[in-house]
């Protein structure tokens, strides 16, 4: 069966309204029966994702497909990429802007909470054209 | 059944559409000209109740009449009670209370004096996950069964105070007394509608300690008539820890934990419980969310501005014991203060067990939301379009329900009749070719 699908664009530095996809995306995963458990990883996963788009990109969307057993989310932006992977895995390690840091985001907890939350992680691409990141949920 | 302590005076309601557009959980419709509680739904915050202009919505509080079915009555006041008067100090109110017909005073300011001791103990012993969020609002609680039951394992599984003091109070009035359970009858002087329906469907225990549940406003003009006639005051045994629980963050200054954060409003709980369950609080050891601005004093069955009765509770506070002399209570095993009934998910918000049958009526919704106007006028008696999309779906509601889907039918249907009306059969006129 096809899944359910909801896409959303995300503008960068927009912290107005940053973290609404995921709200929305919250929201429907509670009116599809999802286990609650998993609505919360979701959440984050999504949360975490779309604030990196936020803070780090110059734009980009987000994309959810939920099936019967399983989420997934994509989260896609236009660049700058990520320079070392393996440092931005680190817990704490960020390179977002002071003023960001100074708001309360970018504590570089970012791509370690969605590999936490997540079933699996693939980062698509990270290199100067942007970064894609494809996670899934199995439940 | 479930009892529901919120309901419509149907003879004032004009069906207009401010309650629906309130309601936090989306519970009420208008139908046939009357709002509508969807009772699995409605948490009783009592939203509703404050911004019906016509005062239709009603709380439905027990009669102080049933007092009479009881040989020994004892009556609970919620700390709230106390910054409703002016010029009364709580010895004061506590004695008119009593001469109002009961025969015992029993505070619940003294019984959260207590919870706060035990709040104290259980989350020094207890792993409890960050942050602890508090039981003692009822329609937090049910709020969390429904939009956050991830959120469930975080709540203080310790009983509310008004159960905690209808306990002590039923206790003592049976070894006092002599007398049997079902003869002594023990009252809640309430500010709160979600507590009228939490002693008839009880949260976390399995039956409630209290039997009845009368509305503060009830109390309130008695207390005033007894006032002139009592002489004698009842010295009151709460501390300012207990009396704080009136106003938001009392529950918090009680716990002595370092990171507490209160939150009043049921709005703002909302965007705060999301964020908790983002994982954006982690740092925070107590969570203190009230459906009511200003906590209990901003409850929708109190009298007094809740500005003012907050400051009212400061100012008692002031002259009061910084603890309250509880041992004798919580020497005794407090686990018979603590919550034995798992609380359990409310499964109101899924569109179908099935997810694939969910999905599949999600993705009609969102094809019929596409072709409604998007203004959320309310007029159709839905919360807005998207609840109407809902509705539709679910079959409580159709597409002609909104006005300007009918509207613009009606003028296709008309263009379509005026275009007829001006078509001439050819025996009258029209010349028309005729071919073999």
């Amino acid at each position: 069966m096809k899944p359910y699908t909801m896409d959303f664009d995300v503008k960068a530095r927009d912290f107005s309204s940053a973290g609404e996809s995921s709200s929305k995306f919250r929201k429907t995963l509670l009116m599809l029966s999802i286990p609650s458990d998993i609505v919360r990883r979701a959440s984050i996963a999504a949360y975490e994702a779309e604030m990196n788009i936020v803070i780090h990109s110059y734009g980009g969307k987000m994309h959810f497909e939920i099936y019967k057993d399983k989420i997934v989310i994509v989260a896609e932006d236009t660049g700058p990429g990520i320079k070392d992977l393996e440092l931005a895995m680190k817990e704490g390690y960020s390179t977002a802007p002071k003023e960001v840091i100074e708001m309360g985001f970018g504590a570089g907890m970012g791509l370690p909470n969605m590999k936490r939350n997540a079933d699996t992680m693939e980062i698509v691409n990270h290199d100067e054209s942007g970064t894609k990141i494809v996670m899934t949920i199995n439940f | 059944m479930y009892f529901h302590s919120v309901t419509l005076d149907k003879d004032r309601c004009k069906g207009c559409t401010n309650c629906i557009k309130r309601c936090p959980t989306e519970a009420i419709r208008v139908r046939d000209g009357k709002a509508k509680i969807i009772k699995e739904k409605c948490i009783d915050c009592g939203e509703c109740v404050r911004v019906c202009p016509y005062h239709a919505k009603v709380v439905v509080t027990d009669d102080i009449g049933m007092m009479e079915n009881y040989k020994y009555k004892i009556a609970l006041p919620a700390p709230s009670l106390y910054g409703q008067f002016k010029d009364m100090t709580i010895g004061d109110i506590l004695a008119s209370l009593q001469s109002c017909g009961f025969d015992e005073v029993f505070e619940v300011a003294y019984a959260a004096d207590i919870v706060s001791y035990i709040t104290r103990d259980v989350v020094k012993t207890k792993d409890y996950k960050r942050p602890i969020i508090s039981s003692a609002c009822p329609a937090i609680v049910r709020l969390i069964q429904q939009r956050f039951p991830s959120l469930m394992d975080n709540i203080l599984n310790i009983m509310p105070p008004v159960e905690v003091a209808g306990k002590i109070a039923r206790d003592e009035a049976k070894k006092k007394t002599g007398l049997k359970d079902e003869e002594i009858g023990v009252f809640f002087v309430s500010p709160c509608a979600a507590k009228v329906t939490s002693v008839k469907n009880p949260i976390g225990i399995e039956k409630s300690y209290i039997d009845g549940v009368f509305s503060m406003r009830d109390v309130y003009s008695m207390i005033l008539d007894k006032r002139k006639f009592t002489e004698k005051k009842i010295e009151h045994i709460s501390s300012m820890i207990g009396v704080g629980w009136a106003n938001a963050g009392g529950e918090s200054y009680g716990t002595s934990l370092e990171n507490c954060l209160f939150v009043d409003g049921i709005q703002n709980v909302i965007g705060v419980l999301e964020d908790i369950e983002l994982g954006k609080l982690d740092d925070i050891d107590f969570f203190e969310g009230l459906a009511c601005v200003g906590g209990c004093v901003g409850g929708p069955l109190t009298v007094a501005n809740n500005f003012v009765a907050r400051n009212r509770i400061i100012k008692l506070k002031e002259k009061l014991n910084k603890d309250a002399s509880i041992k004798k209570y919580i020497e005794v095993d407090f686990h018979e203060f603590m919550l034995n009934v798992k609380l359990k998910k409310s499964d109101v918000l899924n569109l179908d067990e099935d997810i694939d049958k969910a999905i599949d009526m999600m993705k009609s919704i969102d094809e019929i939301y596409k072709s409604l106007p998007g203004l959320d006028c309310g007029s159709c008696g839905s919360p807005g379009c998207r609840a109407l999309a809902e509705d539709i779906v679910k079959g409580f509601a159709s597409e002609y329900d909104c006005i300007f889907k009918l509207k613009d039918r009606i003028k296709i249907l008309a263009e379509e009749i005026n275009k007829l009306s001006i078509k001439i059969p050819p025996v009258i006129g029209s010349d028309k070719e005729v071919k073999p």
